[in-house]
C-alpha cells in the first residue's frame, strides 16, 4: 500500500528532513522523491510505502497536517487510489 | 505510473476549487419496523437506524482523513414515513421525534425520509402524515420532509399541490424565529427519485434494499477553474472540458462510495453526478455559466447553457461509476450558490427565468424564497407549475420555496452555513385559485404511454 505525501507552498530550508523524518519515525518507507514549480505553487511530491506503518494512516495524516500548519504549509496526505482512480481509465 | 502534474491538479481541485464529496448517505428500509402500537414502531425505527448507521460517521471521517478529500455531510434517509406510519392512524409525529433522535445519536446533520407519495391519490397515513409534516420540522432539528404529488405515469394530483401551498405556507409560519427555516427542510416532487443523496429530497424507496450507501459529489468550482483556462474555445470544446474535469470529480466519488461501502459492509448503491453548490466563493453553479459566457446568469442564454452543462456533467460521470443515479445534474438552488444570490439580488434572475432553467437541469425552483404574503394557492400553482414540467419532459422536478411571513421585495431570509440567504424573489400577483380549487388529478400526458 502506497500512498502519496505533497507540500506545498512557499519554498524554506529542512522541509524534506522535516517530512521524511516523521516518515521514518513512524516506519514509512520514502520510494521517491519529486520536487517541482507549478505555475505559482512550489511542490514537493513524496510517494512513500506506508504497509508497515507503525500507527494508523489517519492519524500519520493529521501529523502531517499540523506539521505542515506549523511551517506554514500545506501537506496533504492521501491514499495514491485517490490519484490512481483520478487520472487513470 | 503517477505524475506530478496530475498529483497536483488533484491537489489543486482539493485546496483551491472547493472539490469534495458532499454526501455519504446511508439508506435505510424501515418496512420492517411497522407495527400497530405507534410506541413500539418509533422504538423499533430508533434501533434499527443505530444499528444500522452507528459507524457511519465515523467511517465517513476516517475516509475523509486517509483520502485527504473533504466529506462535507454523513446523512440518513429512509423508507417513507407515510407507509411505515399507515398502519399505527393518528398523529405520526413520533417518528419524527424518533427520527431526530436517532440522528442525533449517531451524529449526522440531517436524516430525511419524512414523506408520503400521493401522485395518484392518498393512501391510509398519507393526509396525517402531510398535516403533520409544520408541527414535525418545527419541533424536530435534523428531520427533512417530502411529498411526491406527481408523475409522467401518473399525472398530477392537483388536491396533493393545493394542499402542499398550504403545508409549505404552516412551515414557515411555525417557525417565523428561525427564519422560516421549516419550509426549507420540506421538497415537494414530481417524478421523485428512490435513491436521492441530497437533502432535503432523500427518501429510502420502496424498491431499495434493505440497506445501501449512496454518494453524493460535487465540484462547481473544479468545472469554472477548467473553463477559465480555456477563454477561446468554442462551444463543443467547452463540452468536452466539463465531460472531462466530470469524469475525474466522479471518479472520486465511486471510490469514496466503494470504500464506504466496505467498511460499513453495506451494498454501495449509486453515485449522484451532481454539480451542487454551496454559498463559498468559488463554489457556485451560476459562476460555471457566467464564465461560459453570460454576464450574469439569469439573462438570455441561460437555459442554453445551463442544459450544456448539465448534459456534459452526465456524459462525463456515466463511464466513471458503476452505477448512476439520484437526481444526477447541475443544482440551481438560489441560496445556496454565491452566483445565484448576486443574480436574484440584481434582477436579473427571476422566478420565470428558473422555471425555465428546471427544464434543463436536474431539480426544479430550489431554495426560492418568496414574498410573506403570497398564497397558499398562489405556492399551488408554483408548484403545478413545477410538477408540469417534469411530468410532460419525464424527469425529477421539485419545489423548494419558502415564504418570508413578514417580508417582502427587496429584504432577505439568512440561514447562514450551506442553506446560505436568498433574497425576496417578487412572483406574480394574479390569482390562481379557482384552478387550484377544482382539485381532482391532471391526467398522465401521453408521454407516459410507452409500453
Amino acid at each position: 500500500m502506497r500512498a502519496v505525501i505533497t507540500v506545498v507552498g512557499k519554498d524554506a530550508v529542512g522541509i524534506l528532513t522535516k517530512v521524511s523524518g516523521i516518515c521514518s519515525e513512524y516506519n514509512a518507507n520514502v520510494i521517491e522523491v519529486t520536487q517541482s514549480v507549478l505555475q505559482d505553487m512550489f511542490a514537493m511530491i513524496m510517494l512513500v510505502d506506508i504497509s508497515k506503518l507503525s500507527i494508523e494512516f489517519g492519524a500519520l495524516s493529521d501529523i502531517m497536517t499540523k506539521t505542515g500548519d506549523e511551517m506554514g504549509l500545506k501537506i496533504h496526505t492521501m491514499h495514491e487510489s485517490v490519484f490512481n482512480c483520478m487520472h487513470h481509465i | 505510473m503517477l505524475n506530478a502534474y496530475d498529483i497536483l491538479e488533484t491537489i489543486r481541485m482539493i485546496q483551491d476549487e472547493c472539490l469534495d464529496i458532499r454526501t455519504i448517505t446511508m439508506g435505510i428500509s424501515l418496512l420492517d419496523c411497522i407495527d400497530s402500537d405507534i410506541n413500539k414502531a418509533c422504538q423499533k425505527v430508533y434501533d434499527k437506524i443505530i444499528e444500522k448507521s452507528k459507524n457511519l460517521v465515523k467511517v465517513g471521517s476516517d475516509i475523509e482523513k486517509e483520502f485527504g478529500i473533504p466529506i462535507i455531510n454523513k446523512r440518513i434517509s429512509v423508507t417513507p414515513i407515510s407507509i411505515v406510519s399507515a398502519a399505527c392512524g393518528g398523529n405520526p409525529v413520533p417518528f419524527a421525534k424518533a427520527l431526530d433522535e436517532a440522528a442525533e445519536a449517531v451524529g449526522v446533520n440531517l436524516i430525511g425520509g419524512y414523506s408520503a407519495l400521493v401522485q395518484k391519490g392518498f393512501s391510509a397515513g398519507d393526509l396525517e402524515l402531510i398535516k403533520s409534516i409544520p408541527e414535525a420540522l418545527s419541533v424536530t432539528e435534523r428531520v427533512c420532509s417530502s411529498v411526491n404529488v406527481g408523475s409522467t405515469k401518473a399525472g398530477i394530483n392537483l388536491d396533493a399541490c393545493g394542499l402542499m401551498g398550504r403545508i409549505i405556507r404552516e412551515c414557515a409560519e411555525k417557525t417565523v424565529d428561525r427564519a422560516c427555516f421549516g419550509a426549507a427542510k420540506l421538497v415537494v416532487f414530481c417524478n421523485a427519485v428512490e435513491d436521492n443523496p441530497f437533502m432535503a429530497g432523500a427518501f429510502h424507496g420502496v424498491g431499495e434494499p434493505d440497506c445501501m450507501i449512496n454518494v453524493g459529489v460535487s465540484g462547481p468550482g473544479v468545472v469554472r477553474s477548467a473553463l477559465s483556462k480555456y477563454p477561446e474555445a468554442n462551444i463543443s470544446e467547452i463540452a468536452d472540458i466539463i465531460k472531462k474535469t466530470s469524469y475525474k470529480i466522479t471518479r472520486i466519488g465511486q471510490l469514496v462510495g466503494v470504500t464506504a461501502s466496505e467498511r460499513l459492509k453495506v451494498p454501495f448503491g449509486i453515485v449522484d453526478l451532481s454539480l451542487a453548490p454551496t454559498p463559498a466563493v468559488g463554489d457556485s453553479v451560476a459562476h460555471i455559466l457566467e464564465e461560459i459566457g453570460l454576464e450574469r446568469c439569469g439573462t438570455h442564454g441561460t437555459t442554453a447553457t445551463l442544459a450544456l452543462l448539465n448534459d456534459a456533467v452526465k456524459k462525463g460521470g456515466v463511464m466513471a461509476c458503476s452505477r448512476i443515479g439520484g437526481l444526477s445534474g447541475a443544482f440551481i438552488p438560489v441560496s445556496e450558490d454565491a452566483g445565484m444570490i448576486d443574480a436574484a439580488k440584481s434582477g436579473t434572475l427571476t422566478i420565470e427565468k428558473l422555471e425555465a432553467m428546471t427544464a434543463v437541469c436536474s431539480v426544479g425552483l430550489d431554495m426560492i424564497v418568496v414574498p410573506g404574503d403570497t398564497t397558499a394557492d398562489t405556492l399551488a400553482a408554483i408548484i403545478a407549475d413545477e410538477a408540469a414540467i417534469g411530468m410532460v419532459n419525464s424527469k425529477t422536478t421539485a419545489v423548494r420555496i419558502i415564504p418570508a411571513i413578514g417580508k417582502k421585495v427587496g429584504e432577505e431570509l439568512d440561514w447562514g452555513g450551506l442553506f446560505g440567504c436568498g433574497p425576496v424573489m417578487p412572483i406574480k400577483e394574479e390569482s390562481a385559485s379557482k384552478f387550484i380549487n377544482r382539485g381532482g388529478q391532471i391526467p398522465a400526458p401521453m408521454q407516459s404511454l410507452k409500453n
